[in-house]
């Protein structure tokens, strides 16, 4: 519970600005901006996300150590399964699960 | 099984490997403790105990949510979920943590609406979706996931949806670490301090660690070299005859912590008088409880609980390896009757408590990385 997920912001919800896509090496989902409101991040800012909330702004450098950390955790499959299964932005379902190939935060 | 090389830096940590070597008087004892389970979980995969001298111990805290729940809690949000207009919502780790009769799974399997959610605001969306039940969210974990509750609360009451509630077990860790070092049966020389409760209440709330305790902190990150050298920066103060803060996770922890998690938090929530923990029983102001001006989102003012208090199964000795007294392969039911598959208390459950981690990864005794590293 205590791991926290890199991911990409990709989007900002154009409907409600609590909340933007992020790219989990592939994986799409809506997270929830609230806890960033002092410094809001933008679209190619990285972030680590903790139960669906991004907690931090990491660079692009951390966020790839911090998902090789997982990797060798153990724990980065749950942490994958655990982005998709967030389910809370009202479009997730249209939203694809598999990213671009040649995705490389997992190295 | 892992080696040194499979990390990044490997020659970092065989320098701070040797670092730590070095730094460690050798007619001295440490006993260095790291707060986080997710710290636990992590020295155990990576066989960091190889890599220390062996009078420089690690001791596991408290910092493993589902760990310090008491039973109690859990009979409690089962009882009032249990009637049928209700759906229990919970992270997965809580699933198959054990309460008087069975697990929230073993409910499940006894015909309970029982959701495992990935975050508080899919308990929101449940109870946005099903109008016709009452979407109970059971919260637990220390200032990382407070926040996330707190802001969900805030935006329940803004929608007005009012069939969603929180059951708050929260639980914040300073008052923790101020118990274990009231402990008479506790000598400690220093504190591994959690890294991602660190995002929220920054730096400061450690200060009276070391300047009134005088026990040296530092806040780590979860790498095998992260670890290792907060494990260097503590010996070093202590070589030094020093206690202070220090943070070697800057990448990701300010020193002031983040001021909107806080400030959702102390909108919502504020401390108990006092809160059970198991193992380290009753600790004040130790949990957060939801404000009165949320009470129509708060299982526990909405609705009555029958605040069961429970102990735990009499030969399981959580509490003893809750406090750092006993090693878990010192338990009498560590590998026999309580496994991972059928646990029998809560630090078998998590990846994050000490007995899973310790079955894991010591017990079955694969190669440990630093083994080879050592060769």
């Amino acid at each position: 519970m205590c791991l926290a997920i890199p991911g990409k912001i990709v989007e900002l919800d154009s409907h409600n600005s609590q909340l933007a896509i992020v790219d989990v090496v592939g994986v799409r989902r809506k997270v929830d901006l609230g806890l960033l409101q002092d410094s809001p991040p933008v679209p190619g800012d990285w972030v680590l996300i903790h139960v669906g909330f991004a907690m931090s702004k990491i660079s692009e450098a951390d966020a790839i150590d911090q998902m090789n950390t997982l990797t060798m955790l153990g724990e980065a499959q749950a942490a994958i399964e655990e982005v998709r299964g967030y389910g809370f932005g009202d479009d997730d379902d249209d939203l694809p699960l598999q990213g671009q190939p040649g995705q490389r935060l997992i190295q | 099984m892992k080696y040194v090389d499979e990390f990044r830096a490997p020659e970092l940590i065989r320098k701070a490997g040797k670092e730590i070597r070095r730094l460690a008087d050798s007619k001295r004892h440490y006993r260095i403790m790291e707060v986080c389970g997710g710290h636990t979980h992590a020295i155990y995969r990576f066989g960091l105990k190889d890599l220390l001298p062996e009078n420089v111990e690690l001791i596991h805290g408290p910092g493993c949510p589902v760990c310090v729940l008491p039973m109690g809690r859990i009979d409690d949000g089962l009882s009032l979920a249990s009637q049928s207009d209700f759906i229990f919502a919970a992270f997965g780790d809580m699933m198959r943590v054990p309460g008087t009769h069975g697990s929230p799974l073993e409910y499940k399997a006894r015909g309970m609406d029982v959701r495992i959610v990935y975050s508080p605001a899919d308990a929101l969306k449940l109870a946005r979706n099903n109008p016709e039940k009452h979407v109970m969210f059971f919260a637990i974990g220390f200032e990382t996931t407070a926040p996330s509750t707190a802001l969900t609360l805030m935006r329940a009451k803004m929608e007005g949806l009012h069939n969603f509630s929180v059951f708050c077990n929260h639980v914040t860790i300073i008052p923790a670490i101020r118990a274990i070092l009231d402990s008479p049966d506790m000598r400690l020389d220093g504190f591994v301090g959690p890294g991602h409760v660190s995002t929220v209440i920054g730096c400061r709330p450690y200060d009276w660690i070391a300047k009134d305790a005088g026990k040296p902190v530092v806040v780590s990150g979860f790498e095998p070299l992260d670890i290792l050298q907060s494990i260097v920066m503590l010996l070093r103060q202590l070589k030094n005859g020093e206690s202070k803060v220090e943070n070697q996770y800057k990448r990701v922890v300010p020193w002031e912590g983040n001021s909107a998690a806080l400030r959702a938090m102390a909108e919502t929530f504020e401390l108990r008088p006092y809160f059970e923990w198991r193992g380290l029983g009753f600790i004040s102001q130790s949990a957060l409880k939801i404000r009165p001006s949320y009470a129509e989102w708060d299982s526990e003012q909405r609705f009555t609980m029958p605040g069961v208090r429970v102990t735990d199964p009499k030969a399981a000795q959580c509490g003893e390896v809750l406090k750092g007294v006993l090693k878990p392969s010192q338990c009498k039911l560590f590998g026999r009757e309580c496994t991972p598959e059928q646990p029998v208390g809560a630090l078998m459950v998590s990846s994050e408590g000490s007995c899973a981690a310790y079955y894991n990864y010591e017990h079955r005794k694969p190669v440990s990385i630093a083994n080879a590293a050592a060769n």
